[in-house]
């Protein structure tokens, strides 16, 4: 699915990822976890291809296909899907005109037909129950007003219309309540299947423990110090990130 | 990015063709000489000829303004061709088989067949192109109902007692400087009458055109809508792509009379000018409704086109309870300059103005909104709410807002919200990330930004305002 291999890459002549690997098969979720500043939110950036990252070195394949060569949208279409830390306010613009238009520009670049009004609407109203948004909320602008809550089940009501191939998640579950957080991982794991892959940043084990992820990777200083199966969250949640820092000879890539 | 939002903005002027018309074109230049003669082609009356020579009498002495917030050099009026009309239309065809092809085929072109069998569906259509009318469809339909609906040159000559009483009654001849030109030398536009009671209908609507090279365009439009009648007009416009700068000053005046309602939408899509600002329509115009008692004005407007546009439709609120209400989308891009809003003066007792203003400026381009609401001090309870909001693409453009307000009556309200924003690049990588091109993404982003204005347009001239800012229709789904 994804092969990232020794990427660097900087923002502003500033270097965040310092040779970063990374492997993730179809079906896998694979947990990024980290200290502030350690390039977590980098990287969803640099997958998803937004101008202001530079990728210095290093190759990043996804589904065998040269990732760098492709723009914004080729990527978007291609089945790569971030969600945001903080998603964007587009006052004036529906949500329903929004998710639209995002729907039948991934399906036109399938090759399928673009769906009905009302195949689409009955479709939106689905997704809105999945994420408990009340379905006045299609016809709201884009995050217009919403709370941060509010906010990061619209961005995971936008993963469940596009059906995603890769899932970036970028702290959503930062901000949320207890009950939001499950949702928002009912939400994921209602959609975890043999084909479709997550990558889940995230500070708090909490989100985890619903998630249940196949690896577990620790992001310092722009490099993968440590990756290990689900139970390294809970040793890191106890110890913090510096016993690792220390242990330059633990480091270990997948 | 801001590449791509430029690659978005920056479109090819669809309407920038050339018709080769065979026409009569006046030499350039202006003096009695030629109004006596522009006023003889038309066939005008005495008292038409003296009203235009008052006018020209009084321009003469007027300074040109520059007051307002474009830069430009100045015009030379005796550069300007004053009278052109197609040659074909000197023996003014009786019916559309006799009119010449191409220029049927110049509006077809435009999207607007004049054919009426081919036409929209309850819109009756005035073709204005260069200093002629060339034809008005739909005109027995609207004649069963009582309606006139005809060029102002006819009107001058069938309905001399309407024109003569309503004519510069709302705009009179000294008004400005551009009005005091266009009364001078005003070749052609439309008279529209709808008689007490009646609703017209079917919409109206005008297309301009001006074709010919160093010609300026001056139209007339007098709508009087009498005791408790309904119209609804549209007006749009094209001309083509040319390096000179091009003349249109038109005087538009709005009679609502007791209880009548006008509803007036403009889509103006003149010639820009390019990329380095070369060529382009400089769109001087005067707008402006009288209201009388409970009588509701509506102005609408989507600018899009001209170098320079100057024009501030506005309402005279004379009658109690009267109604004014102007929405606006200015669109600028490349080099253009727009300086427009409106004016709303409250004379009568509980007036209501609204006006809601949406400003959009793009590459080097530069947007001002101008506006004026005035209360006086018989306008008892009158009220005012007023909403500009600017919104810019990329970082060399300009927006401005200069609103004045005068209020000598105590009781009256009078409000005023603006808000700038910007289409950011975080708007634009979220639209993108999900897979939607930049193009459709600031389309989306203006289209929703505008979403209240483009409301108010009738349908058929909502499509086109639609397709101007490249924009899919809002409510295509659901």
């Amino acid at each position: 699915m994804l092969s990232i291999k020794n990427l660097k890459a900087s923002i502003a002549g500033k270097t965040i990822l310092k040779g970063l690997d990374l492997t993730v098969n179809p079906g896998e979720v694979h947990a990024i976890m980290g200290p502030n500043g350690s390039g977590k939110s980098t990287l969803g950036y640099v997958l998803s291809g937004r101008e202001a990252y530079i990728v210095e070195e290093g190759s990043i394949l996804f589904e065998g296909v040269d990732l760098l060569t492709m723009d914004i949208e080729e990527r978007a279409l291609a089945g790569l899907f971030l969600a945001f830390q903080y998603p964007l306010e587009i006052p004036g613009v529906s949500n329903l005109e929004f998710l639209k238009a995002a729907v039948d520009a991934q399906r036109e670049a399938r090759g399928e037909p673009l769906m009905s009004s009302k195949e689409f609407l009955s479709a939106a109203r689905e997704a809105c129950k999945a994420v408990r948004l009340p379905t006045e909320f299609l016809k709201r602008g884009v995050n217009e007003g919403f709370s941060g809550g509010e906010k990061k089940r619209n961005d995971i009501l936008q993963m469940l219309m596009l059906q995603p191939k890769l899932c970036i998640l970028d702290e959503t579950d930062s901000g949320l309540d207890i009950d939001a957080l499950k949702l928002v991982a009912d939400c994921v794991n209602s959609q975890r299947d043999a084909k479709r892959s997550f990558i889940v940043v995230t500070h708090y084990q909490r989100l985890l423990d619903y998630l249940k992820p196949d690896y577990v990777h620790v992001l310092s200083e722009g490099k993968i110090i440590k990756s290990g199966g689900p139970s390294l969250a809970p040793e890191l949640e106890e110890q913090g990130y510096a016993w690792l820092a220390r242990q330059p000879g633990e480091e270990k890539s997948l | 990015m801001t590449d791509q939002i430029e690659k978005a903005i920056t479109r090819e002027y669809e309407a920038g063709f050339t018709s080769s018309i065979e026409s009569n074109t006046f030499e350039p230049g202006l003096n009695e000489e030629v109004i006596a003669r522009l006023s003889a082609i038309k066939g005008e009356p005495q008292w038409m000829l003296d009203w235009r020579l008052k006018a020209f009498a009084s321009w003469k002495k007027m300074p040109e303004p520059h007051w307002a917030h474009i830069d430009y050099s100045k015009i030379d009026f005796q550069a300007i061709s004053y009278y052109s009309s197609p040659k074909s239309m000197d023996d003014k065809p009786k019916s559309l088989d006799e009119i010449d092809p191409e220029l049927l085929a110049t509006y077809e072109k435009l999207g607007i067949p004049l054919m009426e069998q081919q036409m929209l569906a309850g819109v009756a259509v005035d073709a204005v192109f260069d200093s002629v009318s060339v034809v008005t469809t739909f005109r027995e339909k609207l004649k069963e109902a009582g309606v006139i609906f005809c060029s102002i040159s006819e009107a001058i000559k069938e309905y001399p007692e309407l024109v003569q009483k309503y004519l510069g009654s709302v705009v009179p001849r000294t008004d400005n400087y551009y009005a005091a030109l266009n009364s001078a030398v005003f070749t052609d536009g439309s008279f529209v009458y709808v008689p007490k009671g009646v609703r017209c209908p079917m919409e109206l609507s005008t297309y301009f055109r001006i074709n010919e090279q160093n010609t300026g365009q001056f139209e007339r439009t007098l709508v009087i809508a009498d005791e408790g009648s309904h119209v609804s007009y549209l007006e749009g416009c094209s001309a083509p792509q040319r390096d000179e700068n091009q003349l249109h000053a038109a005087v538009v005046e709005l009679v609502a009379l007791d209880d009548a309602q006008i509803k007036y939408s403009t889509v103006q899509n003149w010639y820009p000018g390019d990329e380095q600002g070369r060529g382009g329509i400089y769109n001087f115009v005067t707008k402006r409704a009288m209201c009388h008692k409970n009588a509701k004005v509506s102005w609408t407007q989507v600018e899009t086109g001209s170098a320079i546009t100057w024009k501030y439709p506005s309402c005279i609120l004379r009658g109690d309870n009267s109604v004014g209400e102007f929405y606006s989308v200015a669109l600028t891009r490349g080099r253009q300059q727009a300086d427009t809003g409106t004016k709303m003066i409250h004379l009568g007792k509980n007036t209501r103005s609204t006006i809601i203003s949406k400003g959009i400026s793009a590459a080097q381009s530069n947007n001002s909104y101008r506006g004026l609401v005035k209360m006086m001090p018989t306008a008892e309870g009158a009220r005012n709410y007023t909403q500009c909001d600017s919104l810019l693409i990329g970082d060399q453009c300009g927006a401005h807002t200069f609103p004045y307000i005068e209020s000598r009556n105590p009781s009256a309200i009078v409000e005023h919200e603006a808000t700038t924003s910007k289409v950011s690049d975080d708007q634009l990588f979220l639209c993108q990330q999900r897979g939607i091109n930049s193009e459709k993404a600031v389309s989306m982003i203006v289209n929703g930004f505008c979403k209240e204005v483009f409301k108010q347009l009738p349908m058929e001239f909502a499509v086109e305002a639609g397709k101007l800012l490249e924009i899919s229709l809002e409510g295509s789904v659901g």
